[in-house]
């Protein structure tokens, strides 16, 4: 680490400037103003007032505080729709979204492929696409005629075509083909960041000491990119959680039949901002922190980040 | 860097895997763009398809597009650029800012600062987003520019970034700037600044990805046609009961095609910019 910042230039010989802009004791405080304000205004005053509004009936001047009524309101199968949808999402998105990308970025990083910049670039494009437009083209490709890309793309393997936005089941799939699509390339580019910091030499004398492709990859790969990955399972977690964009372009907006879209940030977002029940809506937001806190805490857990520091 | 690819039987069958992956990554755009020069109607009601129908192939969506909605997509194009060249320089800016003052000082509430910093990363906005919706209507910030840009204005991963960048600089510049009677802030901008310029191109286009796509925060607080961005105002045609899907499909390709070709020659800082960011090493 580099030394902190020299004490010894507070006795300059040079005849020191005084006054506000010279003073090096206020000017950390000044430049960290930004954040610290932006902190206090725009993330510890609405955490309080979620706090606060989880305890209340929020009505226009004649806001009053209810205990634990709204909590004890949470426990209606509208809420539970959410929380599975939510967690379930959450899963899956995990499960396809970081061995795929772990494989992909494994054969890019080999260089037994050609064209892997090409590859390597197209498989991002679709991060670039805002969710609007993903979401439009997925709902018209998930069309319910025979007509419909994916509809004919399964139709290749014998299948009927599907309603797949009116049916809870298949709409999930829907939503995590989504994600695939959009998430594959950059969660690539992840890995394969911490692939290219791995030596080659290690996989060298692995293979001189007689160690298989897989061997490699289970004792050299998966171990040293750790951090990686649970920065990309962190960040994953997160983003699942609070997935509600993606369903509401689905569904056009919150309208999903039966609940079978309505997620955790869509369930804030139906109370909160269209039935105006800020109460109900924060309590669900507060629920919604805790699912992400225990959910990351577990994760960091498993994989140890605690024990040691890399 | 580059090493040589052996070709062998192995890199033949994963040619073919990344071709079939790279012709499903690329469906959705072509879907898009064919229906596109298809009659509006047809793709909504009877979805995307594969194939090109010659004996239906017309321009009237962009026709469209650029005579009967250009007034209003142009708006919502500038309001998309105007929204997101603020934001971008602003956070760019005030990111910089903190971050070169975490890195050069040692000073008591650094540590508190850097657990604010961690608070601020692990609450999703979406949990405090009601009580922020409040706060901008005293504010008096719904429906302007402003209240979409100023909360998150100062965002906690580039703050870090450039905290990481600036600590890797040398401090004997601020010494020599102190002897030359340079300020505080006179160093920050006249030394510091020129040489974070790397990480500034690192930085920009993720930051201006992010808010040239972003959707659910101004979807919140900006409430007139005239106000709304590219996202916003497509969202609002894709409704069962809409009457303008030309503009919705034309209008989709058109809010791809600029960032794709942004895409095609700053492939590299796009890349760069997600790395540098989030992973260490």
């Amino acid at each position: 680490m580099s030394k902190p910042s020299s004490t010894a230039t507070a006795k300059a010989p040079a005849p020191r400037k005084t006054g506000f802009l010279y003073n090096q004791r206020y000017a950390p405080y000044v430049f960290t103003l930004p954040f610290v304000l932006t902190f206090l205004i725009f993330f510890t005053y609405p955490v309080i007032s979620t706090i606060q509004m989880s305890f209340q009936e929020v009505l226009p001047g004649a806001t009053k505080y209810i205990g634990f009524k709204n909590y004890e309101n949470l426990f209606n199968k509208h809420y539970y729709r959410a929380i599975y949808n939510s967690l379930i999402y959450t899963a899956l998105t995990l499960v396809v979204l970081i061995p795929l990308p772990l494989l992909f970025a494994v054969m890019l990083n080999s260089n037994k492929l050609p064209f892997k910049n090409f590859f390597r670039s197209t498989f991002f494009i679709p991060a670039l696409v805002s969710i609007v437009v993903a979401g439009t083209i997925f709902r018209l490709m998930l069309g319910q005629s025979e007509g419909a890309i994916v509809n004919q793309i399964i139709g290749l393997f014998g299948f009927e075509p599907q309603k797949w936005l009116a049916d809870a089941r298949l709409g999930m799939i829907a939503l995590v083909l989504m994600a695939t699509w959009r998430w594959l390339g950059v969660n690539i580019i992840y890995f394969l960041s911490g692939l290219q910091s791995i030596p080659h030499d290690i996989y060298e004398s692995a293979s001189i000491d007689g160690a298989t492709t897989w061997q490699r990859f289970m004792k050299i790969t998966v171990p040293l990119l750790k951090p990686v990955t649970i920065y990309v399972l962190t960040i994953s977690i997160f983003g699942g959680l609070s997935m509600f964009i993606e369903s509401f372009m689905l569904w056009s907006g919150n309208r999903s039949p039966k609940d079978m879209g309505l997620t955790m940030v869509g369930y804030i977002y139906q109370q909160g901002f269209e039935q105006n029940n800020m109460g109900l809506g924060s309590a669900i937001g507060l629920s919604l922190l805790g699912f992400t806190l225990v959910l990351n805490l577990i994760q960091l857990k498993v994989f140890g980040l605690f024990k040691k520091e890399d | 860097m580059k090493e040589k690819v052996k070709i062998t039987p192995s890199s033949m069958l994963m040619l073919l895997l990344f071709i079939a992956v790279t012709v499903l990554m690329l469906t959705p755009f072509y879907a898009i763009i064919v229906a596109s020069f298809k009659p509006a109607k047809l793709a909504i009601s009877s979805g995307l398809g594969y194939k090109i129908d010659w004996e239906i192939f017309t321009f009237e969506n962009y026709k469209s597009l650029f005579n009967e909605s250009a007034d209003k997509y142009f708006m919502w194009f500038k309001n998309s650029i105007v929204i997101t060249v603020l934001a971008t320089v602003l956070s760019l800016f005030l990111s910089a800012f903190v971050g070169y003052g975490l890195a050069m000082y040692d000073f008591k509430l650094k540590n508190v600062i850097f657990v604010a910093i961690l608070l601020v990363m692990m609450v999703p906005m979406e949990i405090i987003m009601l009580p922020l919706y409040k706060l901008m209507i005293s504010f008096k910030m719904i429906n302007t520019v402003w209240g979409v840009i100023i909360p998150f204005a100062v965002a906690p991963l580039p703050t870090f970034f450039f905290r990481q960048y600036a600590s890797g600089l040398p401090k004997d510049f601020m010494d020599a700037g102190r002897i030359d009677g340079c300020t505080e802030y006179g160093m920050f901008f006249r030394i510091f600044i020129p040489l974070m310029v790397p990480a500034f191109g690192a930085m920009v286009i993720l930051i201006a990805l992010s808010n040239w796509n972003n959707f659910l925060w101004p979807l919140l607080i900006l409430r007139t046609n005239d106000m709304l961005t590219i996202p916003i105002g497509l969202s609002t045609l894709l409704t069962p009961y809409g009457n303008n899907y030309q503009m919705l499909i034309a209008g989709s390709v058109m809010a791809i095609l600029p960032i794709l070709l942004l895409f095609v020659f700053f492939q590299r800082y796009f890349i760069s910019g997600l790395t540098v960011g989030g992973v260490k090493g």
